[in-house]
């Protein structure tokens, strides 16, 4: 017998009234729903129908699929629901429209723009859809490239930047870059220099900036450092030492308490094209609205880990 | 829409008039304007008012054309592209008949030049904006030699357009033309089962042939010129599309289906350079919005009807 006629079959006998394996087995299921719910919370399919609606009027040319997203959100509600436990302050402060979520960037494995974009889609209300810009050489990888275009990530140049947010889209950028991702323990929470191009885009096309700081990544994996010469050898950007990998189990980060800080929304004027040291002041003031949030809300927390 | 207004006294040159594009432009055009058909090949069944020329576009026997009376426009389709034709011969004629037609142009003061190149001159490439639009630079040759004619008309043009101010260019980038057009997206299209490429999905624009005839016609509106690009119906998703047509995918990985293809298209068992695997690898889609506002342009045919062109064989 092939296995989904056995499974059809187990199913059909799973109705009320059965016998002893049916009823383990509908309660079995009955529970898994209820975890489901649980997980996903009561208005997971209002909200993916919001988005889903949204999406069928906006055009987006960048391959946005709303059934592929609603499964990527399934699996995010693990992480941010539970391993994670992500504790969301401000987020009412993210305005509707086109909006740019600037934040602190950690965590050797860049799960904090996952995290970001669960508490868009399962806390905001309405829900939103975050798209972010990703490494051109994910473009050059199989699946993952693919995967990206469906769930919003697009490629990051600056021009599909401005497409994005001239779409009325929240945009998210880490202008920290690779730099904050792999900077060692020692140096958690200690902003790396900013980039200045979130800020043209932002003049250019009066976006309000959102400063998020993310709290918790930044004590996931314990990096002693970079290895450069195995880096060099390997041809990786970088090669961080880990420790916590040679124990069974701790290839998976540490389970941290996450919580996001979002702060209140800054707007900025003036001619986009201005000299770099003219930008530059205006980033600053985004980088220190960000470590602001970082300091207050290290401040308020009482562990890592709750 | 309404058909743009052409002034009927003068007589329209098109090149490359008796291939399926050409033949159809033909057809759109000559109850509007005179249309004179110049081709190295025969034109059969053509309608009784259109004359038609065999000759060599390169040759010198073309400048006479230009001689006939009341020539106000130069529609430029006929660009040889063979895959296996041997680049250098091919490039050579190519260059040189756009270079003898521009001569011509130019001293007998033909007013309009309209040059149909095509989107994909910008190049597939992981690092694309995902809309180009028509100041972006033409990468394409650098990973894919069979393309370097294109892209060398294209600029050829462009320095034309600078230097002759006193005749209107337009040059024209459509996305991949679907239709009875024997062309690498429809070829790819009426496979059986069609082989993409594993873990990877471009988002990719197409446009119907019509749609295309229909921008050439708004193009040979006196006082348009410049470049601009074309694009059909919302872009969609390779996959998508090859659904939409009824077609099954064959997915194979990106190093094996580069090798095969190598090998088959050496042993000429197909017509697919292997290098043409990145346009089904990355994106090259195009922003259209300028011919949209200058050219007043918009496609009539939607996703469905312009992917199911490529089954449609009534004018063949």
């Amino acid at each position: 017998m092939d296995p989904k006629t056995a499974l059809v079959r187990i199913g059909d006998r799973g109705a009320p009234g059965g016998g002893l394996l049916s009823r383990i087995v509908h309660g079995a299921r009955h529970a898994a729903e209820e975890v489901g719910q649980r997980l996903l919370g009561p208005d997971f399919d209002d909200r993916v129908r919001v988005l889903s609606e949204r999406y069928r009027t906006v055009r987006d040319p960048f391959g946005f699929d709303p059934e592929m997203a609603r499964r990527a959100a399934a699996v995010s509600a693990f992480f941010h629901r539970v391993y994670f436990r992500t504790e969301v302050f401000g987020i009412e402060h993210v305005p509707e429209g086109r909006v740019l979520l600037v934040a602190n960037h950690s965590g050797q494995i860049p799960i904090d723009a996952a995290i970001i974009g669960a508490a868009m889609f399962f806390d905001a209300n309405p829900p939103r859809v975050m798209r972010a810009l990703v490494d051109k050489w994910t473009a050059t990888l199989p699946f993952v490239s693919a995967f990206f275009n469906r769930v919003g990530q697009v490629v990051g140049v600056p021009e599909n930047a401005r497409r994005l947010l001239e779409m009325g889209e929240l945009l998210l950028v880490f202008p920290e870059g690779t730099r904050g991702v792999v900077k060692p323990f020692s140096r958690r929470y200690q902003l790396e220099e900013f980039g200045l191009g979130f800020m043209r885009i932002a003049i250019e096309t009066a976006t309000p900036i959102v400063p998020v700081a993310v709290i918790g990544a930044e004590e996931q994996y314990v990096s002693l450092g970079n290895v450069r010469w195995a880096a060099r050898a390997l041809n990786f950007p970088v090669f961080p030492l880990v420790p916590q990998v040679f124990v069974p189990g701790g290839q998976l980060p540490l389970p941290t308490k996450y919580r996001l800080h979002f702060g209140e929304p800054m707007r900025f004027h003036g001619d986009p094209d201005d000299d770099d040291t003219i930008i530059a002041d205006k980033v600053w003031l985004v980088r220190q609205s960000i470590q602001h949030l970082l300091a207050r809300g290290l401040a308020a927390r009482r562990s890592v880990f709750f | 829409m309404a058909a743009p207004q052409l002034d009927p006294e003068h007589a329209v040159i098109v090149t490359g008039a008796c291939g399926r594009l050409g033949r159809r432009l033909v057809r759109a055009l000559h109850r509007r304007t005179r249309v004179i058909a110049v081709d190295h090949r025969d034109f059969p069944r053509r309608p009784a008012d259109v004359e038609h020329h065999t000759v060599d576009l390169a040759s010198k026997r073309m400048r006479e054309v230009f001689k006939r009376p009341g020539v106000g426009a130069l529609v430029h389709l006929g660009v040889v592209h063979d895959p296996h034709a041997q680049k250098e011969r091919h490039h050579a004629w190519n260059v040189l008949a756009l270079k003898r037609l521009l001569e011509s142009v130019e001293q007998y003061g033909v007013r309009k030049v309209v040059l149909l190149s095509s989107a994909n001159v910008y190049g597939p490439r992981p690092d694309n904006p995902q809309l180009l639009n028509e100041d972006a630079p033409l990468l394409a040759a650098g990973r894919f030699s069979g393309i370097r004619d294109l892209v060398e008309l294209d600029l050829a043009t462009q320095s034309f357009f600078w230097r002759s101010p006193d005749t209107e260019t337009v040059i024209l980038r459509p996305t991949h033309i679907l239709g009875t057009v024997r062309n690498a997206p429809s070829n790819y299209l009426r496979l059986k089962r069609v082989p993409t490429l594993l873990g990877f999905d471009p988002m990719v624009q197409v446009i119907h042939q019509d749609d295309v005839v229909r921008a050439i016609l708004l193009a040979l509106v006196p006082g348009r010129r410049g470049i601009f690009n074309l694009a059909g119906p919302p872009p969609v998703a390779l996959s998508r599309a090859i659904a939409l047509l009824g077609r099954k995918a064959m997915p194979v990985p990106h190093a094996l289906a580069g090798a095969a293809l190598e090998r088959m298209f050496r042993w000429r068992v197909t017509s697919f350079p292997a290098p043409e695997l990145d346009y089904i690898r990355y994106v090259c889609m195009v922003d259209d919005s300028r011919a949209r506002t200058v050219l007043d342009y918009a496609p009539a045919h939607d996703l469905f009807s312009t992917l199911s062109a490529v089954d449609d064989e009534r004018w063949v």
